[in-house]
């Protein structure tokens, strides 16, 4: 049985569903999907199980409720509640089976069995769609040319984000190319800064002068333009983290377009030689902007090519997967092992920026067969889902209330004032006044050296 | 458009003082800082019109075409004429991120226009190896800021091939295509300017053109060229610029700065986008000021015209430099200092510098003019 139950009116996302108040006119419904029944509880209307599936379908049913919380929420202005939610009625976890992960220079791999608790089910899926919203928001904004200049979209690949997240602490390092609206969020950026940085405004992460490939935190080295030129860095991090012996790692990502530049094939040697705490992990997209894998690299099997780095060829779309497979790396890494390499196969939806329809080097029917076969975030709901982790109801509130907080984050990117004038020439040095930019204001009179 | 510009007033005999204001406020249109979209918007348009040359009749016939087809059109001259000439570089098999290779492939055949994968380096190097055989190579690097990574390859092998062999060998037969400079929307990494870099490097050619008549023309002479050469495409022109272009091949002679404007006042000297600003500046401090300006497009950037430019100093006694790229290094300080050296001014009259720090290059999503 699912009883449907509403938010308090000061929720928080973090706050458990959990309701006090009964309010007049409120009624339960109980949707008797699962085999094993219970009986209605006693004086509560109790629908028939087809009309309320019907009901769920057709969207009438959040409808209904809805109109229950405004109407009981003008009348007494508390909270109202249909019942108390329980836990008892969700499973708080669930084993999986996952997909093996192909291996390379490695005797065993990550587990294939593995458990997947609730709450950490809801806030991979709050996660996960909370970039996919803020990455669709950010091509909505791009088209009304709030946004300009480039942007590279994340949709589709969340699960890679997400998973690597999961399985490392805050501590450690991550460092990765353009494609890094995803990273700063799951890194501790707030959907306000990314979303302020994109449109270039004082509140961004890089205050406003980055944009949507320079985005920094903490413990996070980017956002970098340049193909490739991230993977030596994210080796230097490693470098630093194994001299200070703080037992951090880096996880150091690039695409499988990157993967042919010499700068990684320097830095494998460098990362095995001197066995450096750090996760080289390849996304693999299949497309390097326009070109698909099998006509950019003789050897398309990515995680092979560190040559004397063990290997680890990973479903980038299951988050589970992902996360199994970090975990292994990490562990790898910290055991004093060296270097490791994962191909994470992924798929993005958009084109490779906003100027590439991304249709015309893969067809369309590619794109909708990946979007409802593999789709991270449907994965992860439909395991929640027939494994009673999460009701249909709680994933969809998750979803309101993702979705609030990406339009707030849009409203705050639109509304907040571009940086000062006075900032457009500091920190090209440190410590240095800002340089003086002549010409910019046409009411200067500008003054001869001489 | 972002310009830095060195301005000399020859000290004893200033025939006039050129009202520094005026000239900072009609190349820059900023509004003030604020958070409103239109005005936002506004502030994103580049400042320049693009000014067609007139039709050229010494050529043959003629046909309307936009930058990037006159660079279609050398190429597809080229790979006519030339059995050897290949083309390669980042997706320019579909015809390049910015069109210049459309229909190549399909007429001439995938040996001869390929796709490389991503990887700088490797494809400059492989193009010294193709050209070192006797081939015509012509690279592309999909943007200007993405050089970088062949830098060695262009100037430790590509620039001293011919030297160190003793002539026995040379990589004459490369040409290296790169758009350049700013164009609006290219923040960091879309936007440099790097000819100032190659300029340091004796045994390269560094060609920028203005429109798509020098391009085509220009582009033939660095493929025809015995030295390798690198030619930068000001990718903001690729769409706006549109000009009559001759259908068959034809040259413009490399290392040859054209006086483009003739003048008695001052010299301004430029390259690139640039020109079209100077044209309007020129016509400009003529309109308010009665001052008559020579404009000059150096055109080949090493090696550079220095007779013309000196000449036309001598006469105007006043020189004004103006790039996209950063002020200090920037290709007009070689310029300056080369002119000053060469008319000797004497050491007790040193030349005014008013210094015109307008800009440096594009920074992130503001478009700084």
């Amino acid at each position: 049985m699912i009883s449907v139950a509403f938010p308090t009116l000061t929720t928080n996302h973090t706050s458990p569903l959990l309701l006090t108040q009964p309010a007049v006119g409120s009624c339960a419904f109980y949707l008797p999907i699962f085999k094993t029944a219970k009986k209605p509880r006693a004086g509560r209307t109790h629908p028939d199980i087809r009309t309320v599936l019907r009901w769920v379908r057709s969207g009438k049913m959040l409808a209904i409720i809805s109109n229950v919380f405004r109407a009981s929420a003008q009348r007494n202005g508390a909270a109202v509640i249909m019942s108390a939610r329980t836990y008892a009625d969700f499973t708080t976890q669930a084993t999986f089976e996952i997909k093996k992960c192909d291996l390379f220079k490695l005797d065993e791999g990550p587990a294939t069995q593995v458990v997947l608790t609730r709450d950490e089910g809801l806030q991979y899926y709050r996660i996960m769609q909370t970039m996919r919203r803020m990455e669709l928001k950010a091509d909505q904004l791009y088209k009304q040319k709030i946004i300009r200049g480039f942007c590279h979209l994340y949709d589709g690949q969340e699960a890679c984000a997400v998973g690597i997240e999961a399985s490392i602490n805050l501590s450690d390092h991550l460092i990765t190319a353009y494609r890094a609206h995803g990273y700063t969020y799951t890194r501790g950026g707030t959907v306000k800064e990314i979303m302020a940085e994109l449109t270039g405004r004082r509140g961004g992460i890089a205050k406003g002068k980055g944009g949507s490939m320079h985005m920094y935190c903490k413990h996070f080295y980017g956002g970098n333009g340049i193909v490739g030129a991230q993977v030596p860095l994210g080796a230097g991090v490693a470098l630093a983290c194994k001299f200070q012996g703080n037992n951090q790692l880096c996880v150091c990502l690039y695409g499988d377009g990157a993967a042919n530049q010499g700068q990684i094939f320097e830095t494998y040697n460098m990362a095995a030689l001197w066995k450096l705490p750090v996760i080289f992990i390849c996304e693999n997209n299949r497309y390097g902007m326009g070109t698909s894998v099998e006509r950019a690299a003789a050897s398309t099997d990515y995680f092979k090519r560190g040559e004397f780095i063990p290997g680890l060829r990973v479903d980038g779309m299951d988050v589970l997967c992902v996360r199994e497979a970090t975990k292994f790396a990490a562990d790898h890494c910290r055991s004093g092992k060296g270097p490791i390499l994962m191909e994470l196969q992924t798929y993005r939806y958009h084109g490779h920026s906003m100027s590439d329809p991304g249709v015309s080097y893969r067809t369309r029917e590619e794109i909708q067969e990946v979007r409802s076969k593999s789709d991270p975030i449907s994965l992860l709901k439909d395991r929640m889902l027939s494994n009673n982790m999460a009701s249909v109801e709680e994933l969809k509130e998750i979803d309101v209330e993702v979705r609030k907080e990406i339009e707030d984050a849009a409203q705050f990117a639109t509304t907040d004032p571009e940086p000062p004038l006075e900032d457009l020439c500091n920190h090209i040095f440190c410590d240095m006044p800002s340089l003086e930019v002549r010409g910019t204001n046409p009411w200067a009179k500008l003054k001869s050296v001489s | 458009m972002a310009a830095a510009a060195r301005l000399f007033l020859r000290g004893a005999n200033s025939k006039l003082s050129i009202a520094p204001g005026s000239l900072g406020t009609t190349l820059l249109k900023l509004s003030p800082n604020c958070s409103s979209r239109t005005k936002t918007q506004r502030r994103h348009a580049a400042h320049f019109t693009f000014q067609p040359d007139p039709v050229p009749s010494q050529y043959g016939p003629t046909q309307k075409m936009n930058l990037f087809q006159s660079i279609t059109s050398a190429l597809d001259n080229t790979l006519a004429s030339d059995p050897t000439a290949v083309i390669f570089g980042e997706d320019v098999a579909f015809g390049g991120v910015f069109r210049c290779t459309v229909g190549l492939r399909d007429k001439y055949g995938k040996d001869r226009v390929f796709n490389t994968p991503l990887c700088e380096q490797g494809i400059v190097g492989f193009g010294i190896g193709v050209a070192v055989a006797g081939a015509t190579a012509i690279a592309e690097i999909q943007f200007a800021d993405y050089i970088f990574p062949a830098f060695d390859q262009i100037v430790n092998e590509a620039a001293k091939y011919r030297y160190r062999s003793g002539n026995m060998f040379d990589c004459g037969n490369l040409t290296i295509r790169a758009p350049w400079g700013c164009v609006g929307h290219g923040s960091l990494y879309h936007s440099q300017s790097p000819e100032a870099f190659f300029a340091h490097c004796p045994g390269l050619k560094v060609v920028i053109p203005r429109s798509p008549i020098q391009a085509k023309g220009l582009l033939l002479s660095c493929i025809a060229d015995k030295n390798p050469c690198i030619f930068f495409e000001p990718k903001i022109l690729y769409r706006a610029a549109v000009e009559q272009v001759p259908e068959d091949p034809y040259t413009i002679p490399l290392s040859q700065a054209e006086v483009l404007q003739e003048g008695s006042d001052v010299t301004l000297v430029a390259w690139g986008t640039q020109i079209h600003v100077l044209k309007e500046v020129a016509s400009m401090a003529q309109e308010k000021l009665g001052v008559s300006c020579e404009v000059i497009d150096l055109q080949t950037i090493l090696p550079w015209d220095i007779e013309t430019v000196c000449k036309s100093v001598v006469k105007t006694g006043r020189l004004l430099i103006s790039h996209e790229a950063p002020v200090t290094g920037g290709f007009a300080s070689e310029i300056s200092s080369t002119v000053q050296v060469r008319l000797k001014w004497p050491v007790s009259h040193p030349p005014h510098s008013h210094v015109f720090t307008l800009c440096t290059d594009d920074v992130n999503c503001w478009c700084i003019h």
